[in-house]
């Protein structure tokens, strides 16, 4: 039995430790900070925020652009904080440097209450310091995007804070100018105002004077009712290069004198390089070099194309490893053999219901099943890049679009090693990411470091080809789960039993319910197969919320109730959830007709501090399933821009649906079979339902926005299917499934 | 190329998508799918919406190529100023080529349909922008701007 959360650091950091994101920065680290990343005329005041000579305020955030409008939002909670007006306010990206590590991402997971310490540390930073074992004082490496960490605690612990300490330190100036009372002024659109005379200064005739005060440790932060920029739909700030083909991504670079790589990589998983012909391409225009390294081969030549020809006319050879034996199946087995060494053997088929319970008490009825997911793909339009270059001097610098700056130069180092010091990394726009480019996922990092180690002095531009980016990935895992349950006389469950697959030691939070229910069993029983696996947005929710999500579905229509009722009656101690489940199932119309051959079904998963409910509706006609509509609500506490949480939670419902219609990564011989698009079908246009999405404000604390869409999405569809046709998918993509022709609306 | 003369001496079937990102680096059309499945390299092609990664740059001799970089070089155009008050683009890599695409649409089908568009405009956008790329086309097919998404 795994214990619900760990709680060991989380008193102690909201009692003592809030703002450690900026106070931990004394005066001699501000003045590394203005050489690192202030021009002339500006200069840092708390962390993360610089204020310049003609009042521009530029927030430097310890995030990437993904494409996520975080750099709009984290800009919009500095600006209410400090009263500036929004025209002056502009964004850097952080430097990778320790001094901008983000402490306040820390800070978040600690209020969270999770054990940053153990075996719970978060997927999405188990390949950063604190996944390998360091304890809190050790953030130094960490600048990731991922989690959807980047507004509700960046924001809340470190850039909201820093905002508002940098005001009191422009207000200080300010009343030492006029030898006045601090309390006697107030801000307003970038202006220090003496209340009682009127009298007033720009922030940027403070600036210089007031970056020589001391931060307060406990600035006092704005309330809430206060807010006039937070709770905007403010422009996103990075669409206008979105348009016209100006935004530079990490494939974008250009270094003078680069050259182009292409590189194919042992397809068999841990295989290694046996041979080349490099004599088919000795004579080749533009080939600079070709590069053995144990599991790839890299072609370096003048033009990318002519690289990527090369390569595919060295025929390499690679060895198997041991590995040929492994495929889909094969782990498939693995797991069910194990979950049934951890369980008893169900003795019906694996999904059936066992209904009525042989040998249980009158009136009782019980269920068990068995769910599975297949491994998936990243697939970010960007195919993964990086540009470097290493000098002779032992020196080497990298382009690239990663999800952690400073621990992809940390990387990078260790690639190279040599001492971080001589690694100069630019952190880049990402073309997508959705946990491709997080630390313990670089694959495309190192390789370029060694393509560039092997041809010193030559700025090197390596690209994965899709297929590369597809069959290298670290994938969203698959995972086998069984679950039994005894409902009692009234049809509500008595008991909830959940068996399932992990390839680590992952935090194991996603698999519990929300609902109230007694005698609650969870084990998780460990498969290690060779398949690099890897986080992908929203994690573990993304296959509990399948299994669990559908579960709790099934136990409804086994009691006779309706889902969304049956849901409801186990939600009166969660009124979070209750309200926007309810509000989800309104929007949709839920219980009210449909034309003929329609259905609805509807899921609720809380991931990353949000509730998102989903109702979908669907049509099954001759066999073809059509998503017409998915509605949905969501709870994310405060909101600081709804149109740009708005676009997330409607991206992540695609990337949701994209999954659960199509979505599989197949293993054969060792090796992905998938090979580019064609093979792993993505939601476009044309299959693309009417979505809209609700958002329910609440006092919660903030959640994040990047991922809390994704992991409703499947069972909701499912779920409907089910209620359109009495087929119960328990097996995802559902393309793999023959739906049911006719309509037996098992319904009730 | 928007307008320009280029002479450039390479391979006749050297892909167009690296000889405009390459050779005259225009960076604005991305490298996706390199099989023509995807449309982030989506050009103009003498008007025509064209995979510029699986055509050969012969094909493009003493042919009109425009780019996203051609097409608003003379202030924004419609489609790309609704893709801003839609706020489409997420991560944006996608939008070049599908800014690219419903251009070349709505040049011949000012107003089409929702399933008009779904069976002209295969692009992938993995961010999941399509029911703001919905929104954006239709309020252009309305004629005047519409309020934000």
């Amino acid at each position: 039995m795994i214990s619900r959360r760990k709680i060991l650091i989380g008193g102690a950091a909201a009692a003592g430790t809030l703002i450690v994101g900026y106070s931990l920065w004394p005066d001699s680290r501000r003045a590394h900070a203005n050489r690192l990343a202030a021009k002339s005329g500006e200069r840092f005041i708390a962390y993360w925020i610089k204020v310049a000579d003609d009042d521009t305020v530029t927030v430097v955030i310890p995030h990437c652009d993904m494409g996520t409008g975080t750099f709009t939002a984290l800009s919009q909670m500095a600006a209410e904080e400090l009263d500036a007006d929004w025209s002056n306010m502009r964004t850097e990206t952080a430097p990778p440097d320790p001094l901008f590590a983000n402490g306040a991402l820390v800070e978040g997971f600690a209020l969270s209450h999770i054990d940053l310490t153990r075996d719970s540390v978060p997927a999405f930073l188990q390949g950063t310091v604190l996944g390998a074992g360091n304890r809190l004082a050790r953030f130094a490496d960490i600048q990731v995007s991922g989690g959807s960490s980047a507004v509700s605690f960046t924001g809340v612990y470190g850039i909201r804070v820093a905002a508002a300490a940098t005001r009191e330190m422009l207000l200080a100036t300010a009343a030492e100018r006029l030898k006045a009372p601090r309390n006697a002024f107030h801000t307003y659109s970038s202006r220090v105002i003496h209340s009682p005379s009127g009298q007033s200064f720009r922030f940027g005739e403070l600036a210089a004077a007031a970056s020589r005060l001391s931060p307060s440790s406990r600035p006092k932060l704005k309330p809430k009712s206060q807010y006039s920029l937070v709770g905007k739909a403010i422009p996103r700030i990075d669409i206008p290069t979105k348009v016209n083909g100006a935004t530079r991504y990490g494939i974008d670079v250009e270094v003078p004198g680069m050259q182009f790589a292409a590189i194919k990589i042992s397809p068999v998983f841990g295989g290694q390089l046996v041979s080349v012909h490099e004599a088919t391409v000795a004579g080749n225009p533009g080939i600079k070099k070709v590069i053995k390294l144990n599991d790839a081969v890299v072609v370096v030549a003048d033009r990318f194309w002519r690289a990527q020809r090369a390569l595919d006319a060295l025929a390499p050879v690679f060895g198997d490893a041991g590995n040929a034996q492994i495929s889909s199946q094969t782990i498939r087995e693995r797991q069910l053999a194990a979950l049934d060494q951890k369980t008893r053997k169900p003795e019906s088929a694996a999904g059936a219901e066992v209904a009525p319970g042989a040998g249980a008490e009158p009136g009782t009825r019980a269920a068990e099943c068995t769910y599975h997911v297949p491994y998936l793909a990243h697939a970010a339009m960007e195919p993964v890049n990086a540009t470097a270059l290493y000098r002779t001097d032992g020196t080497l610098e990298v382009w690239a679009g990663s999800q952690d700056g400073l621990g992809s130069r940390v990387f990078c180092a260790k690639a190279a090693k040599i001492p971080i010091d001589k690694v100069t990394f630019h952190l880049l726009p990402s073309g997508g990411a959705f946990g491709r480019r997080l630390p313990g996922l670089l694959n495309f990092l190192s390789y370029a470091v060694q393509t560039a180690m092997a041809l010193p002095d030559t700025p090197v531009k390596l690209i994965f080809t899709r297929e590369q980016d597809m069959r290298h990935d670290y994938y969203r895992p698959n995972v086998t789960s069984r679950f039994s349950a005894k409902l009692k006389p009234d049809g509500m469950p008595g008991s909830w039993v959940n068996h399932y697959t992990t390839t680590d030691d992952a935090n194991a939070e996603a698999a519990h319910i929300v609902y109230d229910v007694p005698n609650q069993t969870y084990d998780a029983v460990k498969v290690v197969t060779p398949v690099p696996t890897g986080p992908w947005r929203s994690v573990e929710f993304s296959w509990h919320g399948f299994f669990v999500e559908s579960f709790i579905d099934e136990l409804a229509h086994l009691a006779n109730r309706d889902p969304f009722e049956y849901r409801r009656a186990l939600l009166q101690h969660k009124p979070r959830h209750l309200a926007t489940l309810e509000l989800a199932a309104a929007k949709a119309g839920w219980g009210t007709a449909l034309a003929p051959g329609r259905a609805r079904g509807i899921a609720m998963v809380e991931c990353f501090g949000t509730i998102a409910a989903h109702v979908a509706e669907v049509e099954i006609a001759e066999g073809a399933l059509k998503v017409h509509r998915i509605t949905s609500a969501v709870d994310c506490g405060l909101v600081v821009n709804p149109d740009g949480f708005k676009a997330q939670i409607e991206g992540a419902i695609v990337f949701g649906l994209s999954a659960a219609l199509n979505g599989e990564i197949t293993i054969a011989g060792g090796a992905v079979e998938n090979q580019n698009f064609p093979d792993y079908p993505l939601v476009r246009l044309a299959n693309c339902p009417a979505i809209e999405v609700f958002i329910r404000e609440s006092d919660a604390p903030m959640g994040g926005g990047g991922e809390p869409g994704t992991p409703a999405v499947a069972p909701a569809v499912t779920n409907a299917i089910f209620a359109a046709t009495g087929q119960r998918i328990r097996e995802l993509p559902i393309s793999k499934q023959t739906l049911a022709r006719d309509e037996t609306s098992t319904a009730t | 190329m928007n307008g320009d003369l280029h002479e450039i001496d390479v391979e006749p079937d050297a892909p167009l998508l690296w000889v405009i990102r390459d050779e005259l680096k225009l960076t604005g059309t991305k490298f996706g799918c390199g099989i023509g499945a995807c449309g982030a390299c989506t050009v103009h092609l003498n008007g025509r919406p064209t995979r510029s990664c699986i055509v050969p740059v012969s094909a493009a001799a003493n042919a009109q190529i425009t780019t996203i970089e051609g097409i608003g070089a003379q202030g924004l155009t419609a489609v790309q100023a609704a893709w801003i008050r839609h706020q489409v683009p997420q991560c944006g890599y996608c939008q070049s080529g599908m800014i690219m695409a419903v251009s070349a649409l709505l040049a011949g089908n000012p107003a089409p349909t929702e399933d008009e568009l779904g069976a002209a405009i295969s692009n992938i956008c993995r961010c999941g922008t399509y029911t703001r790329i919905r929104a954006a086309v239709a309020s252009l097919a309305t004629g005047g701007p519409r309020g934000g998404a």
